[in-house]
């Protein structure tokens, strides 16, 4: 293993990941949701599309196969194994303001993906906050029903489970561990996640 | 006291794109004229364009996955843009994005704002229906929009509204013309539909409020 790193709950990460590279998140306790985005690392401009992406496989779960598209078309990464099945990329990042709606307008406190997104940004030139479009959600459950209905269903995910994609272009990656309390998308408990990076 | 009045009306061309700041007040209504149209569409904050239309934080919001009467559109910070006064297709799809020529039509309107394409974000396209079975596969919905449908979004906030009259991507037809009109409306009652429709839309619009306390 040429990287390997645990990224605490409610923390972030940002990394390069070269062409032909291979990436691996690991679901190190099982139900943790882990609000990932991918940059071209030559022009962050061409980023991660959750609508391009479910669009051109004309699905909308992320699992083996799946090519993570930008929003100009190029493939960004592609997975290769998963041994969780299904991955969410409608449900988006909590925040504060959401947390505010979905919940209560006193929740505004609680730690929340998007506050751990600006912080990274923050850390990181040439990225800014309308450099933050809608993620992918790994190992997280959201069903879409056929009367148009979206659901958070609890997780499907399980310790030790794992997704792994092949860089097909330089990219980078910036994740978001997630530290959600209000619904079942971390079972109620957020917990550490592992990356890896091998040639 | 808050007689309808019809500020400007006008035609947007198959194919076309369009942009107008939508005052807090008003509400545009678009129809679509000759049936199976498709509108593209992204929404900004005027006054602050970093905030804009949030596809998962409206879905989420209202736990759907289309968009129709009674619902609204939600910015990233918890406020809403607009809501869905009048609708008589039934559904409008948040899921599918655009086609190479609708992204060249939002670019080619974000720019005139000083906008470009760190400012594409997932759009809606009005008058589409794409059907989800339970293994997630998608599919576009033909006919789902009929000649004379139209949608009516009121402004909640002072909204830079950025349109393009192009084929859904998942559609094979040529695109349609649709017509635009603005009108002053009446700010949101204390019972209106939209407010009420769900308890985090209540909490949406108290935010709203707030911005503009």
């Amino acid at each position: 293993m040429s990287y390997r790193h645990t990224i605490s709950a409610g923390d972030f990460w940002i990394h390069e990941i070269k062409k032909g590279e291979h990436f691996r998140i690991v679901d190190l306790h099982g139900n943790q949701a882990v609000d990932t985005l991918f940059y071209n690392a030559r022009n962050y401009a061409d980023r991660y599309s959750a609508q391009d992406t479910i669009r051109e496989q004309r699905n909308i779960y992320l699992t083996t196969g799946t090519r993570l598209m930008s929003n100009f078309g190029t493939t960004l990464l592609t997975i290769t194994g998963d041994t969780c099945g299904r991955h969410d990329t409608l449900g988006g990042a909590c925040s504060n303001e959401s947390n505010m709606v979905r919940y209560a307008i006193e929740k505004r406190h609680m730690h929340a993906c998007r506050s751990i997104f600006m912080k990274a940004i923050s850390t990181w030139p040439g990225l800014e906050k309308r450099d933050i479009p809608p993620n992918i959600n790994f190992f997280m459950n959201v069903p879409v029903t056929p009367d148009g209905k979206l659901t958070f269903e609890d997780g499907i995910s399980e310790p030790g489970k794992y997704v792994e994609m092949r860089a097909e272009i330089d990219v980078l990656c910036l994740i978001s561990n997630c530290p959600q309390l209000n619904n079942p998308c971390n079972g109620y408990n957020p917990t550490p996640v592992e990356v890896l990076i091998w040639a | 006291m808050f007689e309808e009045t019809i500020l400007f009306e006008e035609t947007i061309r198959a194919g076309a794109s369009w942009s107008h700041v939508l005052k807090r007040g008003t509400a545009l209504r678009i129809t679509d004229v000759e049936g199976s149209a498709n509108v593209g569409a992204l929404f900004y904050n005027f006054e602050c364009t970093t905030e804009r239309y949030n596809m998962p934080d409206t879905l989420k919001a209202q736990h759907i996955a289309r968009l129709t009467k009674d619902f609204v559109l939600y910015s990233d910070m918890g406020r809403i843009l607009c809501s869905i006064t009048g609708d008589s297709a039934g559904w409008h799809d948040p899921l599918a994005g655009c086609s190479v020529a609708g992204r060249d039509g939002f670019l080619i309107e974000l720019e005139k704002w000083g906008l470009g394409p760190r400012d594409l974000v997932a759009n809606i396209n009005f008058f589409s229906r794409i059907d989800v079975v339970s293994d997630g596969r998608m599919s576009y919905h033909e006919g789902n929009s009929k000649a004379g449908s139209s949608v009516e979004l009121r402004a909640e906030m002072n909204v830079l509204t950025i349109l393009n009259a192009c084929s859904h991507p998942l559609a094979q037809h040529e695109p349609k013309p649709v017509h635009v009109a603005v009108r002053k409306v009446a700010p949101p009652a204390e019972d209106d539909a939209c407010r009420i429709s769900r308890p985090e839309n209540g909490r949406g619009f108290i935010l709203t409020e707030r911005y503009f306390a």
